[in-house]
C-alpha cells in the first residue's frame, strides 16, 4: 500500500477511535446533554470553517457571505424533510446541492471582483439571501420555520464532518487544489502557467458553498425551528474568525479555530454580553502576535514540534 | 518551419502607442533575442504574445493558428510559456510545488478522482513528482525542493521561474530578462543552461535581455525595438554594426 493511502488510513482510524471514545462518554452519561449539543455545534462549525477556508484561505477569495449559503441548505433540507418526508440524507444532499448551485450562479459574476470589492459583494449577497427568506411566507418568514424533525445526532455530524475534511484535504492535495492555491499566490503567474483562474475560483466557491449548505441542513435538524436571524452577517463573521484564528490555508488550523471559538462560546454561555468583547480582544492580540493565525499555512503534521514528538523523522 | 508570426501588431494605451507595427517571425528551434532601450515596448510585446494584453490591431499566429482573443491560460495550453521580468513565483509555496503547479494543463485526472483518490490519481501524481524533481535537477534546485520559494537567493529564484515555465511543456519559451540581477558568472552559467535546455527539450526560445554579452553570445537572430517599433533585425554581427541601433543606444550624435 502506498504512503498516501497509509496516511489516510491512519487518520481514519484515529478519527474512529476519537468517535468511539466520545460516543462511550456520551452513552455512559459522563458527558451530558449540554456537551452533546456543543459537540454537534462544534462539528457543524468545523464544516463551516473548513469550507470557508477553501474559499478564503486556499483560493484567496475573500468571502463574507458564508452564512447565506448555510441558510439555503438549512431551509432547503428542512422543507424537504418536514413537508415532503424526504429521508434525512437526501435532504442534506439536496440542501448542499442547492447552496452549491447558488454559489455557482453568484460566483461567476462576483469572482471577477478582487479583495475588498468581493468582500462587500459577498456580504451583500448573504444579507440578500437572509432577507429574501424572511419574506417568503411558505417557510415562515421572520417568525421562522417550525416543526422540523429532530434528526441531527452526534453520529451524523461526526461522519459528515469526516467526509468534508477528507474531501477538502484530498482536493487540496491534487493538481486542482494546487491550481486554487496558485490563484491565491499570484493570479497572473497562475494564468501564465495554464490555469483557468476563473474556473478554479468558481469551483472553490461552489464547493465551499455546497458544504456550507450541508452544514446548514445539519444545523436545521438540531432544533425544531430555524429562524433567519441565525444566518446574519454576524454568523458569517464568526466563521471568518474561526478561519483567520486557525490560519488561512490550514485544515487543522480551521479545526482548531472552530474548537477554540465554540469552546469559548460554550464557556461564556452565561455571560453573553462579554462574549463579543472577549472575541474582539482575542482577535486583536492574535493580529499583534500571530498575524498568520495559529497554524499559518501549515498543517499540524508539518509542524516542527509535532515532528519531534513523532520521533524526529525526516 | 515557422512557429510564431506576429504581423502589424499594435497596442494603444489610450493615446500612447506602446507597440506599433510589430512584425516578428520565429522559426522552429531558433533562439531569438529582443532588445531595446528601457521603455521600448519589449515587455508589452511579450504580454501581447501571451494574451495578457489584446492587440489593438494585427494578427499573431502560433503553430498555424491565431492567438488573438485567447486568454493567457489558453495560450499556455497551446504551448507558449513565459517567465516574468519582475519575478512572479508562488512565493509562499515550496520550490517543488511551484513546478508541480505548472504541470496543471497536462493533468488528466478529474476533481472527483482526486477527492476519492481513484484511478489515475496516484500514478499521475507520482509522475508529476518525478518530472518535477528531474526539472529541478537540471536547474540545480533539487536539494532545495522543500524550501519556500521566497527564501531562495535571487539567482535561484530566476532559475526556478525557468524550471516552472518548462514544466508547462511549451514549444516556445519566452524569457523576460532572465539574467537581470545576476552576476557575470551566473550569467555565463545561465547562457550554458539556456543553450542546453533548448537542445534537450527541442525548444524555441525568444528572450528579452539587457545583458549584451548574453544576447550576442547565444541568440541566432535579434530584433531591436525602439519606441514600440522594430528598428533593426538580423544576426548579432549585423545588429552590432547597424547605425540605427548604435543611434538608439548611444544617442544621435554618435553617427552624425
Amino acid at each position: 500500500m502506498n504512503r498516501l493511502r497509509m496516511q489516510d488510513m491512519k487518520i481514519l482510524v484515529a478519527s474512529l477511535v476519537l468517535f468511539g471514545i466520545l460516543m462511550a462518554l456520551l452513552g455512559g452519561g459522563v458527558l451530558g446533554a449540554f456537551w452533546e449539543f456543543n459537540l454537534i455545534l462544534l462539528g457543524i462549525n468545523i464544516i463551516m470553517s473548513v469550507s470557508l477556508n477553501l474559499i478564503n484561505g486556499y483560493t484567496g477569495q475573500f468571502s463574507l457571505g458564508h452564512a447565506g449559503f448555510m441558510a439555503i441548505g438549512a431551509y432547503m433540507s428542512a422543507v424537504l424533510t418536514t413537508n415532503f418526508q424526504v429521508p434525512f440524507l437526501g435532504a442534506l444532499i439536496a440542501g448542499g446541492l442547492a447552496a452549491m448551485l447558488l454559489g455557482l450562479l453568484i460566483g461567476l459574476p462576483t469572482l471577477r471582483l478582487r479583495g475588498d470589492y468581493l468582500a462587500i459583494a459577498t456580504l451583500g449577497l448573504g444579507e440578500i439571501i437572509r432577507i429574501t427568506i424572511m419574506n417568503i411566507q411558505y417557510v415562515g418568514g421572520a417568525a421562522g420555520f417550525m416543526g422540523i424533525p429532530h434528526k441531527t445526532t452526534f453520529t451524523w455530524v461526526f461522519f459528515v464532518m469526516l467526509f468534508v475534511l477528507f474531501f477538502v484535504k484530498n482536493f487540496i492535495n491534487s493538481s486542482h487544489g494546487r491550481a486554487c492555491i496558485a490563484v491565491r499566490e499570484n493570479e497572473i503567474a497562475a494564468e501564465a502557467m495554464g490555469i483557468n483562474t476563473t474556473k478554479y475560483k468558481v469551483m472553490a466557491f461552489a464547493i465551499g458553498a455546497g458544504f456550507a449548505g450541508v452544514a446548514g441542513g445539519l444545523f436545521a435538524h438540531c432544533f425544531y425551528i430555524i429562524n433567519p436571524t441565525s444566518f446574519t452577517f454576524m454568523a458569517s463573521f464568526n466563521y471568518l474568525i474561526m478561519v483567520v484564528l486557525g490560519g488561512l490555508g490550514s485544515i487543522t488550523g480551521s479545526i482548531a479555530g472552530a474548537v477554540v471559538l465554540t469552546g469559548v462560546s460554550a464557556a461564556l454561555a452565561d455571560l453573553p454580553e462579554f462574549r463579543m468583547i472577549i472575541f474582539s480582544l482575542v482577535l486583536i492580540l492574535l493580529m499583534f502576535y500571530r498575524p498568520q493565525g495559529l497554524f499559518g499555512y501549515m498543517e499540524a503534521a508539518d509542524m516542527k514540534w509535532i515532528k519531534r514528538l513523532k520521533g524526529g523523522r525526516k | 518551419m515557422e512557429l510564431l508570426r506576429a504581423q502589424n501588431v499594435s497596442k494603444m494605451f489610450g493615446g500612447l502607442k506602446a507597440v506599433s507595427d510589430f512584425d516578428v517571425y520565429i522559426n522552429k528551434g531558433e533562439l531569438v533575442g529582443l532588445i531595446g532601450p528601457n521603455g521600448a515596448g519589449k515587455t508589452t510585446a511579450f504580454n501581447l504574445l501571451t494574451g495578457v494584453y489584446q492587440p489593438t490591431t494585427g494578427s499573431i499566429d502560433f503553430d498555424g493558428k491565431s492567438l488573438v482573443g485567447l486568454k493567457p491560460y489558453e495560450i499556455t495550453q497551446r504551448g507558449i510559456a513565459r517567465t516574468f521580468q519582475n519575478i512572479r513565483l508562488f512565493s509562499e509555496l515550496s520550490v517543488i510545488d511551484n513546478v508541480k503547479i505548472a504541470h496543471h494543463s497536462h493533468v488528466k485526472y478529474g476533481v472527483m478522482e482526486s477527492v476519492f483518490r481513484l484511478g489515475r490519481y496516484f500514478n499521475e501524481e507520482a509522475e508529476i513528482e518525478h518530472e518535477a524533481i528531474e526539472l529541478l535537477k537540471i536547474f540545480k534546485l533539487d536539494d532545495k525542493k522543500d524550501e519556500i520559494a521566497k527564501n531562495l537567493p535571487y539567482g535561484a529564484q530566476r532559475r526556478l521561474e525557468i524550471a516552472r515555465a518548462l514544466a508547462a511543456k511549451p514549444k516556445l519559451l519566452l524569457l523576460d530578462e532572465p539574467a537581470a540581477g545576476m552576476n557575470p558568472q551566473e550569467t555565463q552559467e545561465l547562457m550554458q543552461m539556456i543553450r542546453w535546455i533548448r537542445e534537450e527539450f527541442g525548444l524555441t526560445v525568444l528572450l528579452i535581455e539587457h545583458d549584451m554579452s548574453l544576447v550576442m553570445g547565444i541568440c541566432e537572430r535579434i530584433y531591436v525595438l525602439e519606441y514600440g517599433s522594430v528598428i533593426a533585425r538580423g544576426t548579432p554581427q549585423e545588429i552590432k554594426n547597424d547605425p540605427e541601433v548604435i543611434r538608439a543606444y548611444l544617442g544621435g550624435e554618435a553617427i552624425n
